[in-house]
């Protein structure tokens, strides 16, 4: 027997294609000046407030501004083009790229597979994430193992800044964090290491309690994920207005 | 308050079919299935359609609205303009048997090949026990009423018929994850929903749990724990040498 024979490719009359236009679009403006900032190589140290920027945190060559390395340059001054950053941009990529939430938005919205529900995708074969490349995507666990510590480092920075007073900055860097951690501890895979994985609830009490919290905020992830993307780059942009010394920082103690 | 509403209905069969047009009496408070009804009983007395409890409960009136697969007797009329035309079709990724109803037998036979709940061997019926907690996550799996929105809706299957016999499709899947978080399955879940469900095939889009009526949150909850699962038995060393470590099975 075969299918009913309709020939549209769907019959949807809402704007379906919005969202995977939208998503698009913030993806690409987004990884637009991601690109930028990484590859400017320069203003991302207020040496008067000790705020840097988490984009480019830890800042480990030698190239870096001494001051900004708080765990010392173990790194030698990179080749060319290449910045800081382009020694832990790819753990952040990584686990942006491989989590759960972004693969929905990336596989609709730019792969279109498919681009809406309902609607036909335009590719002649599918093998979703059983063949390499892929099949790396199950690797997001390593990604949040090594997100989770340069969660720590942004974590460290920050509480440093608080150091010299209070400014506009250090709030900034606060909600960046938070909103670091929030997205960091909402990941499918922390839901699964926290507890996901057991059978038996009832004879861990304690890991059933974590997996019940990060549950809840797994239900915000795509949230989260958009919320905790944006505000890197505010927080980058911050920065970066203020090291430039195109604005000054907002001061409520020293 | 009633109006004339615009219809277009798929008709036909294996052999050929295609959109009619009909313009039917929509009253306030109805339903699309009411409207196919009534379709029926003045105009159209062959019209195939598959119904049964008119209450989101039996999984019988699945078909595609406007595009978007849905239950015909869940969806309000009043969700649409009274000037819009309604199109009416049957689900896409099974075969068409008449008009609205198709052959969904595609899902029995991926039914069957997921192996039933295996309780201990030194257990016997009516010793069952276990806390409430730890059923937690099954329970929600079992609110499925099998109208097979999500096998429709798949792109998986739904853009690639030749995807139907590697890949079970989010129904069977969530039916293994079920198993595979009950407390006293004994089976081996985790390499079957790998190799013999084609859980890879799976890109957690989410229009499984977009359409579901029930509200499952089939990706999150079943399907991304599976991957996960798989991923700590194929993809994780440090899992594996945690097991070795300390002898788990």
């Amino acid at each position: 027997m075969a299918r009913a024979q309709i020939a549209a490719r769907t019959l949807r009359t809402d704007r379906w294609w919005l969202p995977p236009l939208t998503t698009f679009a913030g993806l690409l403006l987004i990884s637009i000046y991601a690109a930028f900032r990484t590859f400017q190589g320069d203003f991302y140290w207020v040496d008067q407030y000790h705020y840097l920027t988490p984009m480019y945190s830890p800042c480990l060559s030698e190239e870096c501004v001494p001051a900004a390395s708080h765990f010392g340059q173990p790194l030698p001054a990179l080749p060319g083009f290449l910045t800081p950053p382009v020694v832990i941009i790819p753990f952040l990529l990584g686990f942006r790229i491989t989590c759960y939430y972004y693969r929905k938005a990336y596989y609709r919205a730019a792969w279109a597979s498919p681009p809406a529900c309902a609607v036909a995708e335009p590719h002649a074969k599918y093998t979703g994430e059983t063949r390499f490349p892929l099949i790396a995507q199950n690797l997001h666990r390593y990604f949040f193992y090594a997100a989770s510590i340069l969660l720590c480092v942004n974590i460290y920075d920050t509480v440093l800044a608080f150091g010299t007073g209070l400014g506009l900055g250090n709030l900034i860097l606060l909600v960046n964090v938070s909103l670091l951690a929030a997205y960091t501890l909402s990941c499918h895979s922390c839901r699964h290491i926290a507890g996901g994985r057991l059978k038996h609830f009832s004879k861990h009490p304690v890991r059933y309690w974590m997996w019940t919290q990060v549950s809840k905020l797994n239900n915000r992830h795509m949230q989260l994920a958009w919320a905790s993307l944006i505000f890197v780059c505010l927080t980058d942009l911050y920065v970066a207005l203020v090291a430039s010394e195109t604005i000054s920082d907002l001061r409520f103690i020293n | 308050m009633s109006y004339q509403g615009k219809f277009r209905v798929w008709r036909g069969d294996d052999s050929g079919g295609g959109l009619e047009d009909f313009t039917v009496e929509v009253n306030e408070g109805e339903v699309v299935l009411d409207i196919i009804h009534r379709l029926q009983a003045t105009q159209a007395p062959d019209l195939a359609v598959r119904w049964n409890c008119k209450a989101g409960k039996c999984g019988s009136c699945s078909a595609e609205v406007n595009g978007r697969p849905r239950l015909l007797c869940m969806t309000r009329m009043s969700i649409f303009e009274e000037a819009e035309t309604i199109t009416v079709t049957p689900m896409r990724t099974f075969p068409i048997i008449r008009d609205l109803v198709t052959d969904v037998s595609f899902n029995y036979t991926k039914a069957r090949e997921v192996p039933s709940f295996q309780p201990p061997k030194d257990l016997a019926p009516g010793e069952y026990r276990m806390q409430q907690v730890d059923v937690e996550r099954s329970q929600e799996f079992r609110k499925c009423i099998e109208c097979f929105l999500c096998q429709n809706t798949c792109h998986v299957v739904r853009d690639h018929e030749e995807n139907k016999e590697a890949f079970s499709g989010p129904r069977f899947l969530m039916r293994v994850a079920e198993l595979e978080m009950h407390p006293l399955d004994t089976a081996d879940r985790v390499d079957q929903a790998q190799d013999d469900h084609g859980l890879g095939y799976c890109n957690i889009t989410k229009c499984c749990s977009e359409v579901c009526p029930e509200h499952i949150h089939i990706t999150d909850n079943a399907l991304i724990p599976m991957k996960e699962r798989v991923a700590d038995r194929k993809y994780d060393p440090i899992v594996w040498l945690g097991n070795k470590l300390f002898r788990r099975s």
